[in-house]
C-alpha cells in the first residue's frame, strides 16, 4: 500500500514542480499582487484604486502596442504588469496623470534604450527615478505603507526571499542587503546618527519592492552570478554615496546609474565572446 | 528607410517629448512662487478688494512666543518636539463689544498675554492684571492653546487652557479678573493636548469639553525616563494620547464620559471641530489626526458617538491632519471641513482636504467628497491652522492657511534624515533616540502662509504674495475677527517661537456685510452649535458658532457675512442647538446684530 501511495503522489508533486518551473514568470506578479492586496485590506495602502488601475493599464497597453510596432511580436504581459503595479505602489501623487506618464515612460524606455536587442534599464526603475528626480512638484515616493509592522514585514521578507531564491536571484538580494547593512554602519560612523537610523530604510516597504523586484529583475541583470554580485555591491556603494548627499530615493537612483552600465558591458562582453567563438581558428583544414 | 525605422524614430520622439515635458513642467510649477512681487497696497486693494497690513507695533502687541523646553534626552529632535504651542483665541472677555486677543506661551516661566481692546486701534496686555499670565509653571505644564466659553451661563466667557500638562479652567468674574476653578472640577490631571473645543454634545444647555491628547498622558515631556515616546508608524499610529470628553454637569463640575460615549481612540490628535452634519440637531465631531486617518464621530442623539470615518469617506487615507475648520465655499448652505496636511515637493505630497458633504443635511449618515484639488486649495506646504473668512466682503469665503514647520538654519533640510526613520519599522521610529540629530537644520521652514481668494466659481486664486508683505514665520494658529469693529475681518496668526502677525484688513471696496452675535437662552449661553443661514441675491451662506476650530485657535464669537454689492438681505435663519429656529426678515445691512434666542413657545 505505501508503495502504491508513493506511486500516485510522486507524479503530482513532480507535475506541480514542473508547472511552477514552466510558469515561473507568473509567480512574481502574483507575489506583488498578494503584497498589494494584503496591504490594501489590512492598512488601506492605496490612496485610490484609480491610480493603480491607470498605472497597470497604461503599462500593459503600451507594452502590447510597442512590442507589436517596434519588435513585431506579441509579448507576455507579466513584465508590464509588474512595471505598472510597481509604479502604482512606488510613486505618490494627488493626481492620476503622473501614474500614466510614469508607466508610459517606463515601458517606452524598454523600446528606446536598447543594445544588442536587449533593454538596459529596469523599466519601472527608469520611470520612477525620472519622475522622482525631475517631476517632484507632483510626484513623491512611497514613504510608508505596511504600518511599520514587524509581522507584516516578516511575512513579506520570507515570501520575497523564497521567490528570489526560486528565480535564482537570492544571491543578488543577500549581497545587496549585506552591503547596505555594512555601509549603513560606515555611514553611521560618518554622520554620527544611530546605526538603526541608517539601517531603518531597509525595514520599509520601498526597499522591499526594490530588493525583491527591481534589483533582481532578470532581463536587466548581468549574465553571470559573479557579475550580479559585483553589480549588487556597486549599487549599494553608489547608493551609499548618494545617501551621504541626502538623496532620499538613493536606491532607485543608484540602480538607475549602475544597472544600465553593467548591462551594457555585460552584453558587449557576451557579443565579443560569441564573435571569438564564431571566428574560425587555426586547425585542421585551415589555410595558414 | 524602412517603416520599422520610422516607427522607432516616432517612438523615440514620443519618449523624448515626455521626458522634456515632465522636466520643463516641473521647473515652472512650484508651490511657492519664490517671486516677491508684492504689489503696492493700493494695487492689491484695487485688484482684490483688501490688503492685510501687519500692525503689531501700532496695535501695541509685543508678544513673542517661546517654545517649550523638553527633556535633554530628546535634544537630538528638540526643535521637532517643541514645535507647537503658539496659539491664539479671540474673545470679548469684558463684554465691551470689542474683540480681545489671547496668546499662549509655552516655556516654563513664560507668560501668556491677554490683549484688551482699547477701542482706539491699540491693545493693552492685561493678562497679569486679570491673572491669566503666569500659567506656565513647573508641575502644571506649559500652554498649548486656549478656548473661551461661558460654561456656567453667567454672561461672561470663561477660559479653558489646555497644555502639555494639567488643563486649567478659569472662571471669568464679570470681566474683571479670572479665578482658577480647576481643582475639584473634574478635569484630567495631565494631558499632552494640542486641541480642545467647547461644544454642547447633548444639547442640555451646558457647554461640554473635548480635549484630545497628542503624546501619551503618561509622559511629562520635560522630564522623561524613556525616549520611546514617538509614533509607532508614520501613517498608522495608535499610540498617541487619549481623548477626554467632559460632560458639564452644571455645578461647576465636569464628568469624564469618554468611554461611555465611545471616544476611546488613541490616535495623535491635533485638531477637532464640531457641527451638526446630519440635521438631527446634535453636533458631530470631526477629529484631525497626525500619523493616521482622521475620524468622524456621528452623534447619536447626544447619547453616544460612533466613529464613521471610513463610511463618511474621510477615514481612508492616512495623512498628517493638523486642522479642522468649517466653511461654506459655494454659498449653497453646505458646510465643509478643511483639514491641513503636509506637502513638500518631491518628498511628501499629502495635500490638504476640503471635505464637502455629498448629501443633504437630512441624511442620516453624512458622507464627504474631497474638493481641495478641484478648488485649487490643496497644496500649501507644511500647513497647520487654517480658517475660512470673507476677507473682501464679496460674499464668498476665502481661505487663510498657516505654513512652515521649522525655520532654523537657512538652506538646510532635515527631510532626508526624517525620511530615514519614518519609513522604518515601528521599533525604530517609535524611539526618539534613533532619530538623527537635527543639528539646527530646517524642515519645511521659511514657508509663506497661503491666502486663497474665493473667485465665486468654485475656484480659489492664490494671492499669498500679493495681499500682504512677505512673511515666512512658522505659522501655527489662525484666528479671524473684526478687531476694530469696522465691518471687515482681520487676521491674527500665532507663529511658533516668534512674534504673532496681527493683520489689519485694509478694505479696498465698498462691499456690504452683516454680522450676528448669538446669545442662547434655552441653548447654551454662547449658542455654540447654532447655525446661521443668510440668504441674499439668490445665495445662501451658512456658518456655525463654534467653541474653537482650526488648529489651537478660536475665531471671534460673532459670525460675519460679506454680501458684496447687495445691500439687501432677504432672510436670516438661526437654528439654535435647542432645536428652536428664529427667522429675521430683511435685517439691516452693515451692522452687527445681537440675536437673543427667543423662547420656543414664542
Amino acid at each position: 500500500m505505501p508503495k502504491e501511495y508513493q506511486l500516485e503522489s510522486m507524479p503530482a508533486t513532480a507535475s506541480l514542480s514542473q508547472w511552477l518551473k514552466n510558469n515561473f514568470q507568473y509567480i512574481p506578479p502574483a507575489f506583488i499582487t498578494l503584497i498589494l492586496l494584503v496591504g490594501q485590506f489590512t492598512f488601506g495602502i492605496l490612496d485610490s484604486y484609480m491610480t493603480l488601475v491607470a498605472a497597470i493599464a497604461t503599462a500593459m497597453i503600451a507594452e502590447i502596442i510597442l512590442a507589436r510596432i517596434v519588435l513585431g511580436t506579441w509579448k507576455n504581459l507579466a513584465s508590464a504588469y509588474i512595471t505598472g503595479i510597481s509604479v502604482g505602489i512606488l510613486i505618490r501623487s494627488n493626481v492620476v496623470w503622473p501614474y500614466i506618464v510614469t508607466s508610459l515612460l517606463s515601458i517606452l524606455s524598454k523600446y528606446v534604450f536598447r543594445y544588442k536587442d536587449r533593454h538596459l534599464w529596469n523599466p519601472s526603475n527608469f520611470g520612477v527615478s525620472w519622475m522622482l528626480a525631475l517631476y517632484s512638484v507632483h510626484v513623491a515616493g512611497l514613504s510608508i505603507q505596511w504600518g511599520s509592522n514587524l509581522a507584516a514585514m516578516s511575512v513579506i521578507w520570507i515570501l520575497g526571499l523564497l521567490i528570489v531564491n526560486r528565480a535564482k536571484r537570492l544571491h543578488v538580494t543577500v549581497t545587496y542587503v549585506i552591503s547596505f547593512s555594512i555601509l549603513a554602519y560606515v555611514r553611521c560612523l560618518i554622520t554620527g546618527d544611530a546605526f538603526l537610523a541608517e539601517l531603518s530604510p531597509l525595514t520599509g516597504p520601498m526597499y522591499q519592492l526594490f530588493i525583491f523586484f527591481m534589483i533582481t529583475d532578470p532581463p536587466t541583470s548581468v549574465s553571470t552570478r559573479k557579475g550580479r554580485i559585483i553589480v549588487a555591491v556597486l549599487v549599494a556603494i553608489v547608493e551609499f554615496v548618494l545617501r551621504l548627499n541626502n538623496l532620499i530615493y538613493a536606491p532607485f537612483f543608484a540602480l538607475f546609474l549602475v544597472g544600465p552600465v553593467a548591462k551594457f558591458f555585460d552584453l558587449r562582453s557576451i557579443a565579443l565572446r560569441n564573435r571569438k567563438r564564431e571566428k574560425p581558428g587555426v586547425g585542421p583544414g585551415s589555410v595558414a | 528607410m524602412s517603416p520599422k525605422k520610422y516607427t522607432r524614430i516616432a517612438v523615440t520622439a514620443i519618449f523624448i517629448c515626455l521626458l522634456a515635458v515632465t522636466f520643463i513642467a516641473s521647473r515652472n510649477n512650484d508651490f511657492f512662487s519664490g517671486k516677491n512681487s508684492s504689489r503696492q497696497k493700493e494695487a492689491a486693494e484695487k485688484a482684490y478688494g483688501f490688503y492685510l497690513e501687519p500692525v503689531n507695533k501700532e496695535a501695541g502687541i509685543s508678544f513673542r512666543h517661546i517654545a517649550p523646553e523638553v527633556d535633554p534626552k530628546l535634544n537630538n529632535i528638540k526643535r521637532q518636539i517643541a514645535s507647537m504651542g503658539a496659539a491664539v483665541s479671540i474673545c470679548d472677555f469684558d463684554n465691551d463689544g470689542w474683540n480681545d486677543i489671547y496668546f499662549t506661551n509655552s516655556a516654563i516661566g513664560s507668560k501668556n498675554a491677554l490683549y484688551r481692546n482699547l477701542h482706539n486701534g491699540e491693545f493693552e496686555d492685561v493678562a497679569d492684571k486679570v491673572q491669566l499670565a503666569d500659567v506656565n509653571r513647573t508641575g502644571t505644564g506649559v500652554s498649548m492653546g486656549a478656548v473661551w466659553c461661558d460654561y456656567d451661563n453667567d454672561g461672561f466667557k470663561d477660559l479653558l487652557l489646555y497644555k502639555w500638562g494639567k488643563p486649567e479652567l478659569f472662571k471669568n468674574i464679570e470681566g474683571k479678573r479670572f479665578e482658577p476653578v480647576t481643582e475639584g472640577g473634574g478635569l484630567p490631571s495631565w494631558v499632552n493636548a494640542n486641541s480642545a473645543i467647547w461644544f454642547d454634545f447633548n444639547n442640555d444647555g451646558l457647554s461640554d469639553i473635548f480635549i484630545a491628547g497628542y503624546y501619551k498622558e503618561i509622559f511629562h515631556l520635560d522630564s522623561l525616563n524613556t525616549t520611546k515616546i514617538m509614533p509607532e508608524s508614520f501613517k498608522y499610529a495608535n499610540n498617541g494620547g487619549r481623548n477626554f470628553l467632559l460632560k458639564n454637569t452644571g455645578n461647576g463640575r465636569f464628568e469624564d464620559v469618554t468611554e461611555q460615549y465611545g471616544l476611546t481612540s488613541t490616535k495623535w490628535t491635533l485638531a477637532a471641530a464640531a457641527a451638526d452634519f446630519n440635521g438631527d440637531g446634535y453636533p458631530e465631531l470631526y477629529i484631525a489626526n497626525d500619523y493616521n486617518v482622521d475620524e468622524f464621530y456621528l452623534n447619536r442623539n447626544g447619547q453616544r458617538f460612533e466613529e464613521k470615518g471610513r463610511e463618511a469617506g474621510v477615514g481612508h487615507i492616512p495623512k498628517s491632519g493638523m486642522n479642522a475648520s468649517f466653511g461654506d465655499i459655494a454659498n449653497d448652505g453646505n458646510i465643509g471641513v478643511y483639514t491641513t496636511n503636509i506637502t513638500e515637493k518631491g518628498i511628501l505630497i499629502q495635500g490638504n482636504n476640503y471635505w464637502q458633504p455629498r448629501n443633504e443635511r437630512s441624511a442620516e449618515h453624512p458622507s464627504f467628497v474631497n474638493l481641495a484639488q478641484i478648488s485649487g486649495i490643496e497644496n500649501a506646504g507644511w500647513s497647520y491652522g487654517a480658517q475660512f473668512a470673507d476677507l473682501n466682503n464679496d460674499g464668498y469665503m476665502d481661505l487663510y492657511v498657516a505654513n512652515g514647520f521649522i525655520s532654523a538654519k537657512k538652506n538646510t533640510s532635515y527631510w532626508y534624515d526624517y525620511s530615514k526613520v519614518t519609513g522604518g519599522n515601528s521599533a525604530i521610529i517609535g524611539d526618539a533616540k534613533n532619530w538623527p540629530d537635527m543639528e539646527g537644520k530646517s524642515q519645511s521652514g521659511y514657508e509663506q502662509d497661503k491666502i486663497w481668494l474665493n473667485n465665486s466659481d468654485g475656484l480659489f486664486e492664490d494671492v499669498s504674495d500679493k495681499v500682504c508683505p512677505t512673511a515666512t514665520y512658522d505659522g501655527r494658529a489662525i484666528a479671524i475677527a473684526d478687531l476694530w469693529n469696522r465691518g471687515v475681518l482681520d487676521v491674527v496668526v500665532a507663529n511658533q517661537n516668534n512674534i504673532p502677525l496681527v493683520y489689519k484688513n485694509q478694505a479696498g471696496n465698498s462691499n456690504h456685510w452683516i454680522a450676528f452675535d448669538l446669545q442662547g437662552t434655552v441653548s447654551n449661553a454662547d449658542a455654540i452649535g447654532a447655525r446661521v443661514e443668510v440668504e441674499w441675491d439668490g445665495k445662501k451662506q451658512a456658518q456655525i458658532v463654534t467653541g474653537g476650530m482650526g488648529f489651537s485657535s478660536q475665531n471671534q464669537h460673532r459670525l460675519h457675512f460679506g454680501t458684496g454689492k447687495s445691500d439687501k438681505i432677504d432672510q436670516v435663519t438661526v437654528y439654535w442647538p435647542s432645536g428652536h429656529t428664529d427667522t429675521i426678515k430683511n435685517p439691516e445691512i452693515n451692522k452687527l446684530h445681537i440675536v437673543k434666542e427667543s423662547k420656543p413657545n414664542n
